[in-house]
Protein backbone atom coordinates (compact mmCIF):
# COMPACT_ATOMS: atom_id res chain seq x y z
CA UNK A 1 0.00 0.00 0.00
CA UNK A 2 1.59 3.60 -1.00
CA UNK A 3 0.06 6.70 -0.13
CA UNK A 4 1.65 9.96 -1.16
CA UNK A 5 0.74 13.10 1.05
CA UNK A 6 1.18 16.54 0.76
CA UNK A 7 3.71 18.29 3.16
CA UNK A 8 1.34 19.61 5.75
CA UNK A 9 0.92 19.10 9.65
CA UNK A 10 -2.58 17.39 8.64
CA UNK A 11 -0.56 14.62 7.14
CA UNK A 12 0.96 13.36 10.29
CA UNK A 13 -2.72 12.59 11.61
CA UNK A 14 -3.89 10.99 8.61
CA UNK A 15 -0.60 8.87 8.18
CA UNK A 16 -1.43 7.72 12.02
CA UNK A 17 -4.61 6.90 11.14
CA UNK A 18 -3.68 5.12 7.79
CA UNK A 19 -1.35 2.54 9.84
CA UNK A 20 -3.09 2.38 12.64
CA UNK A 21 -5.86 0.81 10.65
CA UNK A 22 -3.88 -1.02 8.77
CA UNK A 23 -2.16 -2.54 11.74
CA UNK A 24 -5.04 -3.50 13.19
CA UNK A 25 -6.69 -5.45 10.54
CA UNK A 26 -3.07 -6.94 11.02
CA UNK A 27 -4.33 -8.11 14.84
CA UNK A 28 -2.22 -5.44 16.61
CA UNK A 29 -3.49 -4.86 20.35
CA UNK A 30 -3.87 -1.82 21.53
CA UNK A 31 -0.60 -1.48 23.38
CA UNK A 32 1.47 -1.95 19.74
CA UNK A 33 -1.19 0.21 18.39
CA UNK A 34 -0.14 3.05 20.14
CA UNK A 35 3.08 2.62 19.84
CA UNK A 36 2.64 1.82 15.56
CA UNK A 37 0.93 4.98 15.52
CA UNK A 38 3.48 7.29 17.86
CA UNK A 39 6.04 6.02 15.66
CA UNK A 40 4.58 7.09 12.09
CA UNK A 41 3.45 9.79 13.82
CA UNK A 42 7.30 10.50 14.76
CA UNK A 43 8.21 9.63 11.41
CA UNK A 44 6.21 11.79 9.32
CA UNK A 45 7.17 14.91 11.72
CA UNK A 46 10.18 14.55 10.96
CA UNK A 47 10.00 14.25 7.06
CA UNK A 48 7.79 17.40 7.30
CA UNK A 49 10.26 19.23 9.55
CA UNK A 50 14.05 18.39 8.77
CA UNK A 51 13.50 16.23 5.39
CA UNK A 52 11.09 18.56 3.37
CA UNK A 53 11.54 21.68 5.67
CA UNK A 54 8.03 22.59 5.70
CA UNK A 55 8.42 23.20 1.70
CA UNK A 56 4.74 22.59 0.63
CA UNK A 57 5.93 21.75 -3.23
CA UNK A 58 7.52 18.46 -1.42
CA UNK A 59 5.77 15.39 -1.11
CA UNK A 60 5.87 12.85 2.02
CA UNK A 61 5.84 8.91 0.25
CA UNK A 62 4.13 6.43 3.15
CA UNK A 63 4.44 2.66 2.00
CA UNK A 64 3.55 -0.73 4.45
CA UNK A 65 4.37 -4.00 3.18
CA UNK A 66 2.50 -6.58 5.66
CA UNK A 67 5.30 -9.47 5.54
CA UNK A 68 4.62 -12.55 6.63
CA UNK A 69 6.50 -11.77 9.77
CA UNK A 70 6.71 -8.23 10.14
CA UNK A 71 5.01 -4.71 9.58
CA UNK A 72 7.33 -2.85 7.60
CA UNK A 73 6.35 0.90 7.14
CA UNK A 74 8.37 3.13 4.77
CA UNK A 75 8.17 7.28 5.00
CA UNK A 76 10.18 8.52 2.51
CA UNK A 77 10.75 12.72 2.05
CA UNK A 78 12.37 14.84 -0.69
CA UNK A 79 14.90 16.37 1.26
CA UNK A 80 18.72 15.78 1.19
CA UNK A 81 18.77 12.68 3.51
CA UNK A 82 20.94 11.88 7.07
CA UNK A 83 23.06 9.50 8.93
CA UNK A 84 21.70 7.85 12.09
CA UNK A 85 25.57 8.36 13.28
CA UNK A 86 24.81 12.00 12.64
CA UNK A 87 21.84 12.13 15.22
CA UNK A 88 22.58 13.94 18.94
CA UNK A 89 22.01 11.43 21.58
CA UNK A 90 18.74 12.91 23.56
CA UNK A 91 19.14 10.82 26.66
CA UNK A 92 22.98 12.71 26.86
CA UNK A 93 22.83 15.03 30.19
CA UNK A 94 23.72 18.18 28.29
CA UNK A 95 20.81 17.03 25.66
CA UNK A 96 17.87 16.97 28.00
CA UNK A 97 16.89 20.44 27.91
CA UNK A 98 16.30 20.34 24.41
CA UNK A 99 13.59 21.07 23.28
CA UNK A 100 13.78 18.49 20.05
CA UNK A 101 15.61 15.84 18.74
CA UNK A 102 13.67 13.39 20.33
CA UNK A 103 11.68 11.86 17.32
CA UNK A 104 14.26 8.74 16.51
CA UNK A 105 14.95 8.33 19.33
CA UNK A 106 10.72 7.33 20.19
CA UNK A 107 10.83 5.21 17.08
CA UNK A 108 13.28 3.33 18.06
CA UNK A 109 11.79 2.74 20.78
CA UNK A 110 8.48 2.06 19.71
CA UNK A 111 9.30 -0.24 16.74
CA UNK A 112 11.92 -3.66 16.75
CA UNK A 113 13.74 -1.86 14.07
CA UNK A 114 14.52 1.37 12.45
CA UNK A 115 16.50 1.92 9.44
CA UNK A 116 17.77 5.03 7.36
CA UNK A 117 18.32 4.69 3.82
CA UNK A 118 18.32 6.57 0.71
CA UNK A 119 15.16 7.69 -1.03
CA UNK A 120 14.77 7.41 -4.90
CA UNK A 121 15.21 11.04 -4.90
CA UNK A 122 18.24 11.58 -2.47
CA UNK A 123 15.40 12.12 0.30
CA UNK A 124 15.18 9.93 3.49
CA UNK A 125 13.91 6.37 3.42
CA UNK A 126 12.74 5.74 7.53
CA UNK A 127 12.46 1.98 7.36
CA UNK A 128 10.20 1.13 10.51
CA UNK A 129 9.62 -2.83 11.22
CA UNK A 130 7.10 -4.71 13.62
CA UNK A 131 7.21 -7.88 14.69
CA UNK A 132 3.21 -9.20 13.68
CA UNK A 133 1.34 -10.85 16.67
CA UNK A 134 0.26 -13.41 14.34
CA UNK A 135 2.69 -14.18 12.10
CA UNK A 136 1.68 -15.07 8.53
CA UNK A 137 2.13 -18.62 7.21
CA UNK A 138 3.57 -19.96 3.70
CA UNK A 139 -0.06 -20.55 2.81
CA UNK A 140 -1.09 -17.61 3.87
CA UNK A 141 -2.79 -18.58 7.46
CA UNK A 142 -1.96 -17.07 10.63
CA UNK A 143 0.30 -18.96 13.32
CA UNK A 144 -1.05 -18.71 16.52
CA UNK B 1 -9.35 22.25 19.99
CA UNK B 2 -6.69 19.60 20.06
CA UNK B 3 -5.46 20.92 23.60
CA UNK B 4 -7.93 22.73 26.46
CA UNK B 5 -6.34 24.71 29.30
CA UNK B 6 -8.64 25.64 32.87
CA UNK B 7 -6.41 27.29 35.10
CA UNK B 8 -7.22 27.69 38.57
CA UNK B 9 -5.07 29.16 41.40
CA UNK B 10 -4.26 27.73 44.92
CA UNK B 11 -2.96 30.04 47.34
CA UNK B 12 -0.06 31.39 45.10
CA UNK B 13 0.18 28.45 42.90
CA UNK B 14 -1.23 28.84 39.29
CA UNK B 15 -3.03 25.18 38.39
CA UNK B 16 -3.41 24.39 34.52
CA UNK B 17 -5.91 21.13 34.35
CA UNK B 18 -5.03 20.42 30.60
CA UNK B 19 -7.35 18.20 28.43
CA UNK B 20 -6.57 16.74 25.03
CA UNK B 21 -3.46 16.00 22.97
CA UNK B 22 0.03 17.76 23.32
CA UNK B 23 0.96 17.28 19.58
CA UNK B 24 2.89 19.01 17.14
CA UNK B 25 0.90 22.24 15.93
CA UNK B 26 -2.27 23.50 17.97
CA UNK B 27 -1.53 21.48 21.17
CA UNK B 28 2.08 22.43 21.43
CA UNK B 29 1.05 26.03 20.76
CA UNK B 30 -1.67 26.64 23.45
CA UNK B 31 0.94 24.32 25.87
CA UNK B 32 3.24 27.16 25.42
CA UNK B 33 1.03 30.44 25.34
CA UNK B 34 -0.85 29.38 28.61
CA UNK B 35 2.02 29.08 30.36
CA UNK B 36 4.08 32.02 28.60
CA UNK B 37 0.97 33.81 30.06
CA UNK B 38 0.97 32.96 33.52
CA UNK B 39 5.04 34.07 33.76
CA UNK B 40 3.90 37.03 32.13
CA UNK B 41 1.53 37.80 34.87
CA UNK B 42 4.15 37.31 37.81
CA UNK B 43 3.64 33.47 38.52
CA UNK B 44 5.91 31.93 40.22
CA UNK B 45 4.61 28.19 40.93
CA UNK B 46 3.15 26.72 38.29
CA UNK B 47 1.80 22.96 38.24
CA UNK B 48 0.31 21.48 34.91
CA UNK B 49 -2.33 18.36 35.82
CA UNK B 50 -2.16 16.49 32.70
CA UNK B 51 -4.39 13.71 33.80
CA UNK B 52 -6.92 14.44 30.99
CA UNK B 53 -4.00 14.37 28.91
CA UNK B 54 -3.80 10.99 26.74
CA UNK B 55 -1.56 11.86 24.07
CA UNK B 56 1.62 13.24 23.47
CA UNK B 57 4.14 13.18 21.13
CA UNK B 58 8.23 14.54 20.96
CA UNK B 59 6.89 18.04 19.97
CA UNK B 60 4.87 18.18 23.13
CA UNK B 61 7.20 16.73 25.50
CA UNK B 62 9.70 19.77 23.76
CA UNK B 63 6.98 22.39 25.04
CA UNK B 64 6.81 20.55 28.34
CA UNK B 65 10.52 21.20 28.34
CA UNK B 66 10.28 24.44 26.82
CA UNK B 67 7.84 25.56 29.59
CA UNK B 68 9.80 24.62 32.53
CA UNK B 69 12.79 26.28 31.14
CA UNK B 70 11.15 29.18 30.32
CA UNK B 71 9.44 29.12 33.75
CA UNK B 72 13.16 28.69 35.52
CA UNK B 73 14.08 31.51 33.64
CA UNK B 74 11.88 34.00 35.63
CA UNK B 75 13.01 32.10 38.65
CA UNK B 76 9.66 29.85 39.07
CA UNK B 77 9.08 26.26 39.66
CA UNK B 78 7.00 24.31 36.91
CA UNK B 79 5.84 21.05 38.20
CA UNK B 80 3.77 18.10 36.64
CA UNK B 81 1.28 15.76 38.34
CA UNK B 82 -1.29 13.21 37.57
CA UNK B 83 0.58 11.91 33.97
CA UNK B 84 -1.35 9.00 32.73
CA UNK B 85 0.49 5.61 32.34
CA UNK B 86 1.59 6.55 28.95
CA UNK B 87 2.77 9.61 29.61
CA UNK B 88 4.69 8.95 32.51
CA UNK B 89 6.38 6.17 30.28
CA UNK B 90 7.45 8.59 27.70
CA UNK B 91 9.01 11.22 30.43
CA UNK B 92 10.62 8.00 31.67
CA UNK B 93 12.46 6.65 28.54
CA UNK B 94 13.66 9.87 27.70
CA UNK B 95 14.95 10.59 31.07
CA UNK B 96 12.93 13.55 31.68
CA UNK B 97 12.04 12.51 34.88
CA UNK B 98 15.15 13.64 36.61
CA UNK B 99 14.55 17.18 35.15
CA UNK B 100 10.31 17.06 36.08
CA UNK B 101 9.07 16.80 39.28
CA UNK B 102 6.41 14.78 38.91
CA UNK B 103 3.91 14.42 41.43
CA UNK B 104 0.50 11.53 41.71
CA UNK B 105 -2.28 14.05 43.12
CA UNK B 106 -2.40 17.41 44.35
CA UNK B 107 -2.01 17.72 47.83
CA UNK B 108 1.14 16.02 46.98
CA UNK B 109 2.01 18.26 44.25
CA UNK B 110 1.17 21.58 46.35
CA UNK B 111 2.96 20.15 49.40
CA UNK B 112 6.25 19.67 46.33
CA UNK B 113 6.07 23.93 46.05
CA UNK B 114 6.72 24.36 49.86
CA UNK B 115 10.53 25.31 50.94
CA UNK B 116 12.28 22.82 52.29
Amino acid sequence: MEVTLDTQLESVDLAENIVTRVAEAAGFGEDDLHKLGMAVREGVINAYNYGNCQDKRKKIHLALELEPEMLVVHIVDEGCGFELSEIDDCLAEENLLRTSGRGLFLMRAFMDDLAVRRGPTGGADLVLSKKLPHPVSGNGKSQT
Amino acid sequence: MSLRGTCREVGDIAIVDFSGKITLGEGSATLRQTVKDLVGQGKKKILLNLEDVDYIDSSGIGELVGAYTHVRSAAGELKLMQLTKRVKDLIQITRLFTVFDVQSDEPAAISAFRPK
